[in-house]
């Protein structure tokens, strides 16, 4: 029953996808050889692929991210392009279509997505005294399952086609009647893999957070940074079986012919828009909300003030937690759910202004009186404050039902939720990045770089975005791929695309900015070079495989500025050193990459059997985990006490600041 | 990551690795919940849009049905024996008692694949209609997840005859034991809503 003809399997009729074409084949080619030169094989392969620790994990998630926001960034700009002008030639519509749905999904599930994990790998069991996750094999596993939807997803366009109905792949057009390439084969079965790896996410960090933390830790005295990654864990868990179902009804109706959203057989479309909402829109708060906890570390650490208001932040997360899974409808207003519904959603969609109002305020408390340091961080942070709250009031006025019948569907849609996603999410992993690069590497990013980073970046979003709010009100629609002169949209449309070029711009300094740091930089830097506030500043820089040669005590929320205030060394007494006990690494995640992508890759092009075989690969791996009884193994003392001489003082006392 | 052991507590929460397994399989059960509770939610849309094809109430054997009700009731009955077993240190009796639970699975298994034949010959497929599309992608689904417990049973009762009862195993058996349970739990909430419902309607 398969459709699919062997001679349009390559997709490079069109010179712009030659060009990517050769261009990914060539990457690939020339980091194939550069390994091979540098004869890394075995190092790539001892020291990253097979690792399950959850810095080195962390590490891995973020590159991908930087990658994938290159490409969903180059998708951006095509777009801008092709809307720079009236009746521009540059993309015909099908290839416009392809691109803002490939923009959207790179961007949310593969570059906000892996950059928020990849942060909350690195850093979420060192906020809490722990030496690794809950299960660190099955966090090497959710990484490679991420990267097995990232490879399938993004070989689409050159290999079978991209997927073109958006990113939210609404029914009836996703479905087999008007979509009959493969290219939406691609959506659900990548997307599916992608978010396994991300249920397993959430299962571990809930664990982690639940079972790990040090002695003292309780729960309100977490860091806050913590605390939103684990409701943001408990947000997962609850909303992505959502989304496994959707995409696994949507592929049994593309594949084997079912009726769950089509329109004849007594399928109803509307019921796809609900179940993606019902993930989509927790979604939103699982990027946000992490996000929100690397401001709240940022801001604090750069008033040199404790949080204000930190329990009713708890409280705040928790309230947004709740009500993220009560707002879907208010993506589909006008699809004719009736007045009383959309009054309902209306009314839970503004609450949610009520706990980010709190959110907000106890930012700029934190701030007041503090002694505020503007490093490139804070910068993101400061930005972040005005950006989101013109994105979080369009929003409110989103939100009302009846104004929305106004705004759906227009550019004044797409301005909003780019105002809260750059802002919210965007800005905070710049943040975060200049804020725990020396905890990955070693050494800081380059600060003048950062600067030039943030304003191309932050003035260049501005002049995108802004303009398209009043377009949107003028009348011009989203996903369209060109508009007549007499719209008198143009000029609007320039401004919005000369935007973009310097948002570019800002991104290429950051991508220079990682390689200058990476060669120059110093290395000769302090453990703490912020003066930061918490644990995971009570150790090396980069961290060491075991995170502490001695797990920390906390007495007080801000537990390390405590350690200083009270001067509490971070003296190491050889007596009081023990044996560490330490997982194995893997290759089973990786091979599990492999036979996923595989067997991922043959049901898109709808070849069952195949596809079965390769899936036995899966369940065999399955079994090989079953029967492996590895138990990890010790690091003994002298290796501690070596390790930890090269970064402290023969007494065992911590060096204190270097620069 | 600690290997202490606790020996007053039970055999499989002695170490913090196994209470963070136990623990992290009952969160893994949540995310199965909504997973089915979504599946429930779909079969509640769709359950009675037939189209021009055959309804569910004409096919129903009430009788088959309560037979498969019973089965897996009672294996769920003796997984909780077999539990009870390992606690008493018995290998033999913990051996025998999921034998039994894992026949009685079985035996579902053996009559839900002839209730969905019987359904497909009686013209009631997959592709037949929004309805029993719904229907066959909520029940295959807990159908799946019994083929795949059996499969996992059996690797494990594997391990056991190989290594005797330790921490490690006595730990997995636990953690089988909690998913044969909440595949029971389910199927209460199929039997009723999707067949007693369904019989009525």
């Amino acid at each position: 029953m398969s459709n699919i003809q062997w001679n349009h399997i390559l997709v490079i009729n069109d010179p712009l996808l030659l060009g990517a074409f050769i261009s990914m084949v060539l990457s690939a080619i020339g980091a194939v050889a550069l390994v091979t030169y540098l004869k890394r094989w075995g190092w790539l392969w001892r020291e990253w692929i097979t690792t399950v620790d959850h810095k080195k994990i962390g590490i891995m998630y973020i590159l991908t991210a930087v990658l994938m926001f290159f490409r969903g960034g180059i998708d951006g700009l095509l777009m801008k392009v092709q809307t720079s002008r009236p009746e521009m030639e540059f993309l015909n519509a099908q290839h416009y279509n392809e691109i803002f749905t490939t923009h959207g999904v790179i961007m949310i599930l593969f570059v906000a997505m892996p950059f928020l994990i990849g942060i909350m790998n690195v850093i979420v069991p060192l906020q809490i005294g722990a030496r690794d996750v809950a299960f660190p094999q099955l966090n090497a596993l959710s990484f490679w399952l991420f990267l097995s939807g990232a490879v399938l997803f993004n070989i689409s366009f050159v290999v079978g086609g991209s997927p073109d109905a958006g990113w939210t792949s609404y029914f009836p057009l996703a479905g087999k009647e008007f979509s009959p390439g493969i290219g939406n084969n691609y959506y659900a079965v990548a997307l599916q893999i992608a978010g396994i790896g991300t249920l397993m996410s959430g299962i571990n960090f809930i664990v982690t957070v639940l079972k790990m933390r040090t002695k003292g830790m309780t729960l309100m005295r977490m860091p806050m940074f913590t605390w939103t990654s684990f409701v943001t864990s408990i947000i997962i868990v609850a909303a992505f079986p959502i989304f496994t179902v959707a995409l696994a009804l949507m592929t049994l109706d593309r594949l084997y012919g079912t009726h769950f959203f089509t329109l004849s057989g007594g399928g109803m479309d509307m019921l796809w828009a609900n179940l993606f909402w019902l993930w989509g829109h927790p979604e939103v708060y699982i990027v946000a909300l992490p996000a929100f906890g690397i401001f709240s570390e940022v801001i604090s650490t750069f008033s040199r003030k404790t949080l204000y208001g930190y329990k009713t932040m708890v409280y705040s997360i928790v309230t947004i937690a709740g009500l993220s899974m009560v707002v879907w409808v208010h993506h589909f207003y006008t699809m004719g759910s009736g007045p009383a519904i959309n009054s309902f959603f209306s009314i839970t969609t503004m609450l949610i202004a009520v706990p980010t109002g709190v959110k907000i305020f106890n930012w700029l408390f934190t701030m007041r009186k503090g002694r505020i340091q503007f490093t490139t961080a804070m910068l993101w942070a400061l930005a972040f404050v005005p950006n989101f709250v013109i994105g979080g009031v369009t929003g409110v006025m989103l939100a009302m039902a009846a104004a929305d019948y106004q705004y759906h569907n227009t550019l004044f849609l797409v301005a909003h939720f780019h105002y809260v996603l750059i802002p919210g999410v965007v800005f905070a992993v710049f943040a975060g990045l200049y804020y725990w690069w020396p905890k990955m590497f070693g050494h800081m990013l380059n600060e003048k770089l950062g600067k030039w980073h943030f304003w191309l970046f932050v003035i260049g979003f501005n002049v995108t975005f802004m303009p398209m709010f009043f377009l949107g009100l003028k009348g011009a629609v989203r996903r369209a791929y060109t508009f007549s002169m007499e719209s008198g949209f143009a000029s609007l449309f320039l401004v919005s695309a000369i935007g973009s070029i310097i948002l570019a711009a800002g991104f290429a300094v950051f991508c220079y900015n990682i390689y200058w740091s990476a060669r120059y930089a110093d290395r000769n830097i302090s453990h703490d070079p912020w003066d930061a506030r918490t644990l995971e500043w009570a150790t090396t820089n980069p961290v060491q495989y075991y995170n502490f040669a001695t797990l920390p005590e906390v007495k007080k929320l801000d537990a390390f500025w405590e350690m200083k205030k009270n001067q509490d060394s971070l003296a190491l007494h050889a007596k009081e050193l023990e044996e560490i006990h330490m997982p194995s690494n893997s290759g089973l995640p990786f091979f599990m990459f492999v036979v996923f992508t595989i067997a991922g890759f043959l049901l898109v092009f709808e070849w069952h059997l195949a596809a079965a075989i390769a899936a036995i690969g899966i369940v065999a791996g399955l079994l090989i985990r079953s029967f492996d009884y590895d138990q990890g193994y010790h690091v003994h003392v002298k290796e501690v006490v070596e390790t930890e001489r090269a970064w402290r003082k023969v007494e065992g006392e911590v060096n204190t600041h270097v620069s | 990551m600690s290997a202490k052991v606790n020996t007053a507590l039970p055999l499989e929460y002695q170490t913090l690795q196994n209470q963070m397994n136990i623990l992290g399989f009952w969160i893994f059960l949540g995310a199965e919940i909504v997973l089915f509770a979504t599946l429930f939610g779909v079969y509640g849309v769709l359950g009675t849009r037939f189209a021009d094809g055959p309804i569910l109430k004409d096919l129903i054997v009430m009788q088959d049905v309560f037979i498969q009700t019973v089965l897996l009731l009672v294996s769920s009955f003796t997984c909780g024996i077999a539990i009870y077993e390992m606690r008493r240190n018995n290998v033999k009796g913990l051996m025998t008692w999921l034998i039994i639970t894992l026949g009685l699975g079985a035996g579902f298994l053996f009559m839900e694949i002839r209730e969905f034949l019987h359904y497909i010959h009686a013209g009631a497929t997959i592709q037949t209609s929004a309805a029993f599309s719904s229907f066959f992608a909520l029940l295959g689904t807990h159908g799946l997840h019994v083929t795949l417990g059996i499969c996992w049973a059996v690797a494990i009762m594997v391990q056991i005859k190989k290594r005797g009862l330790t921490s490690d195993t006595a730990r997995k058996v636990f953690i089988i034991g909690l998913y044969w349970h909440f595949l029971d739990v389910v199927w209460i909430f199929i039997y009723t809503f999707v067949y007693l419902k369904g019989a009525v309607a």
